[in-house]
């Protein structure tokens, strides 16, 4: 089944890959046994003519094996989960001194993307606005600040492994790091009204040569 | 039964008060369950139409549509373009021309076409059903008492319902047309009518939930007053059978969980009505869109409770039944149904791991939340145990209960990988939490909603469904309901997202196109097998085989009842001498022993 996951374009992305291969094993070994055990039990125990059913009532010693069994793969699960979480979504662990900051703004239908230009500051003249187009250069660390106008939106790049939230009023910062050049699609994953089924931006993520070519292109000094 | 003549006494009622507005709670029992059952096609009528669109985007809809000589050139072919002829020449505007013009979903149509299908499901079907029906129905019987505590509270618990649903079925033909945020309403999209360009439909929502709410409440504060008071003598809390554990405990997450919806949606018609900011934030200030989101599954999360609990309790019932078996850990189903209720207010934050949440948040829910596979594993293997050398007979209500387990166990697996926040970035919000909810919610709820239907029906109108109409709407459903939801996982790993009127509008979606299209022909297939269930259910009241009073060699209380049940159940209250689940006990001759045989009496052989 996990033939279907898009390629992994991200630095973090196969931390969360490990994580779905992981769960997907145990859930899996999990169902096997339940239906193997399920089926047994269904043809082993049907109704036959003159034989009856034994009289248990139950034991305290499975209840208490399975109880822990399934307490202990929980915990273990969970420890594993905290760093790349935390890796992904908490502020305070990003990777500093970022190659791009870039300002993503979601609005009923369209991803603004805005540029702080040369100056690096949000709000002057040189700021660059995009509409659906975030360029990004590859193997570089960049951060985004998101937000909304309207509505909530969802920034979504299914290749990066990275989903978030956008909220009108509010900057939430993200990061990533692409790994791999070419141009990925930037759904909404929010309801966002009649328009949200074809909200769509891209991420281009380019060689550091065409990206500078890009800024060049841009910005020319 | 040799004192019927107790019984006898009720005098004739007219016809208004005993099939309208019926203070008997069998009746309304039957009442939710046949209101439930019309909602049930309202619901999966609407999905129908938005799976169409999913499986053949923006093309006309089979019958209705207009033909592709009408929309190219306007030459009218087919019956259907006629009619469309006719409504766009009409000077008003017709209903279908706004939503569906040339019979095609219109994307806003589509928005509240799936708000509604969940709206309808959650709070007109299966709460309904499962609690409404099913409680009264089963509470008094089950407990050995004549009625509920208060009758006519029960009465009016009906009667807001019916009044939900009228408010609730305005809605779709409102200028604006209903509510299209989702059923999860989510604010700015839900508070402010610019968004959505819906005005009433959203308000008449929160309306119809609002008194929805107040039907969930009084008939709460009866199940639980019922259940605590009036017990049968001997029937103590540890002989309850435990679909009625699962009623007390749901009564009691309802009872708590709703007022906290209804509070939120109040502040939602005040930030539409009068201008209240409660879920915005303006430059002066105002609120916040996540304090809908913690209102709303603060409430959520044990509504999701809510609908899985009493299917369990039905499971267990049937599994323990059929197979001729004491409950396996009858204590430790009860506590862990007690531990599900309890987790259920703690887990909340896991719908909102991509919301903006504080992250370090996302840590604790997902700890709480992975917490939940233990008491599930728990009911799980006791489920399994008390198969275990059993006696396991193939009877319909049984092959439902077995779906019900195989299904929550897949429901229950899938629940993990949202659980963990890391896989929850990817996977939120796509079709892989659809796939999750329609096997808890339809695997397994309406699993037990079937079999529990077929199992009572001797008891509700003294009669059997048609056992062969009856196995092949089971085997029908069964085949077509994991053909439905089962690929549903694999677009989710694809990134598919839900809520998305056209997936041909993505790139790395149009791999999809072939899988949405075998969704769509096998939800048409379980859509169409429910009109059997239903056939069956109406035909069989009339003419089903003639059941005696206990067909299926049943302990618990219900069964004792005479058949048809009369006014006030049972002749003389029954003393209970024994558990629910005394099933093929050694050295006994039959394999049941009702829960009114005295502890050393010697053996009647049943009725």
């Amino acid at each position: 089944m996990l033939q279907w996951l898009p390629d992994n374009v991200s630095t973090f992305g196969q931390g969360v890959d490990n994580l779905f291969y992981a769960i997907y094993y145990i859930t899996l070994i999990a169902l096997i046994l339940v239906m193997a055990t399920l089926i047994t039990f269904l043809i082993k125990y049907r109704y036959q003519e003159g034989k009856r059913a034994t009289y248990i009532e139950g034991s305290t010693t499975l209840e208490i094996v399975w109880t822990a069994a399934t307490t202990v793969i929980v915990f273990v699960l969970a420890m594993f989960s905290y760093p790349q979480w935390n890796k992904i979504k908490s502020p305070t662990s990003f990777p500093e001194n970022p190659d791009v900051v870039v300002q993503v703004s979601g609005k009923q239908f369209n991803w603004d993307m805005t540029y702080p230009g040369p100056d690096n500051e949000f709000g002057t003249d040189d700021d660059l606005i995009l509409e659906n187009e975030l360029h990004v250069p590859v193997n570089a660390v960049v951060h985004i600040r998101l937000t909304a106008v309207d509505v909530i939106h969802s920034f979504f790049v299914p290749q990066l492994r990275l989903k978030q939230d956008a909220l009108p009023s509010r900057f939430i910062d993200m990061w990533f790091e692409a790994t791999k050049a070419g141009r990925y699609e930037i759904p909404c994953a929010e309801l966002c009204g009649f328009g949200h089924s074809g909200m769509l931006g891209y991420l281009n993520v380019h060689a550091q040569t065409d990206y500078d070519a890009w800024l060049q292109e841009r910005w020319p000094q | 039964m040799h004192d019927n003549e107790h019984t006898s006494h009720h005098h004739e009622e007219s016809f208004i008060r005993k099939y309208i507005f019926s203070l008997d709670h069998k009746m309304i029992g039957k009442q939710f369950l046949i209101y439930g059952l019309l909602m049930f096609f309202l619901g999966g009528g609407l999905a129908l139409l938005f799976r169409w669109q999913l499986a053949y985007p923006d093309r006309p809809l089979p019958i209705i549509g207009a033909s592709q000589q009408y929309m190219d050139e306007g030459e009218v072919v087919t019956g259907a373009d006629r009619m469309w002829e006719r409504i766009y020449e009409s000077e008003k505007e017709e209903w279908l021309e706004v939503n569906m013009p040339n019979g095609v979903v219109d994307p806003a149509f589509y928005n509240m076409l799936f708000t509604m299908h969940a709206t309808v499901m959650v709070f007109f079907v299966v709460v309904p059903i499962l609690v409404g029906a099913f409680g009264n129905f089963l509470i008094p019987l089950m407990i050995g008492t004549r009625d509920m505590a208060f009758p006519i509270l029960n009465m009016l618990s009906f009667w807001f319902a019916v009044l939900a649903a009228v408010i609730m079925t305005i809605g779709f033909f409102v200028p604006g047309g209903h509510a299209a945020a989702g059923w999860t309403g989510y604010a700015p999209l839900s508070s402010d009518a610019q968004w959505t360009g819906v005005e009433w439909g959203q308000i008449l929502w929160g309306l119809s939930l609002f008194v929805q709410g107040l039907s969930s409440l009084v008939g709460s504060i009866n199940y639980i007053t019922t259940i605590i008071n009036m017990r049968a003598p001997g029937m103590t809390f540890f002989r309850l059978p435990l679909v009625i554990w699962s009623l007390f405990i749901v009564a009691i997450l309802l009872l708590l969980a709703f007022p906290v919806l209804s509070s939120a949606i109040v502040l939602l018609v005040f930030d539409r009505l009068a201008g209240t900011t409660f879920f915005t934030t303006t430059a002066e200030g105002g609120g916040d869109p996540l304090l809908w989101q913690h209102l709303f599954w603060f409430f959520g999360h044990p509504e999701v409770y809510i609908l899985i609990l009493p299917g369990m309790g039905i499971a267990s019932e049937l599994i323990a039944v059929f197979s001729r078996k004491p409950i396996f850990g009858y204590r430790s189903m009860v506590y862990a149904m007690i531990a599900i209720a309890f987790l259920g207010w703690i887990v909340w934050g896991h719908h909102m791991f991509q919301s903006g949440m504080r992250p370090g948040l996302g840590s604790i829910f997902m700890t709480t939340t992975m917490l939940i596979a233990v008491p599930s594993a728990i009911k799980t293997f006791n489920w399994l145990g008390t198969m275990f050398k059993g006696s396991i007979r193939f009877t319909t209500p049984m092959l439902h209960g077995i779906a019900f387990v195989s299904m929550f166990v897949i429901g229950g697996l899938s629940g993990i990988y949202m659980a963990n926040t890391p896989v929850d970035i990817f996977i939120h919000d796509t079709y892989y939490i659809v796939a999750h909810i329609h096997y808890v919610v339809f695997g397994g709820s309406l699993f037990a909603i079937f079999g529990g239907i077929i199992f009572w029906f001797p008891k509700m109108y003294g009669r059997y469904m048609n056992d062969t109409l009856s196995k092949i709407h089971f085997w029908l459903t069964f085949v077509a309901f994991n053909c439905t939801f089962f690929p549903m996982h694999i677009l989710g790993v694809g990134g598919h997202m839900r809520r998305i009127s056209n997936p041909l509008q993505y790139e790395f979606l149009q791999q999809f196109e072939g899988m949405n299209i075998f969704i769509t022909m096998s939800a048409f297939t379980l859509g169409f097998a429910q009109l059997i269930l239903v056939f069956n259910f109406f035909w069989s009241m009339s003419r089903g085989k003639v059941a005696e009073q206990n067909p299926w060699h049943v302990n618990t209380l219900e069964w004792e009842a005479p058949t048809p049940v009369p006014h006030g159940n049972f002749g003389q209250i029954p003393t209970v001498y024994r558990g629910p689940y005394e099933y093929s006990v050694p050295d006994e001759e039959d394999d049941w022993i009702p829960q009114t045989r005295p502890e050393h009496a010697p053996a009647t052989g049943g009725d």
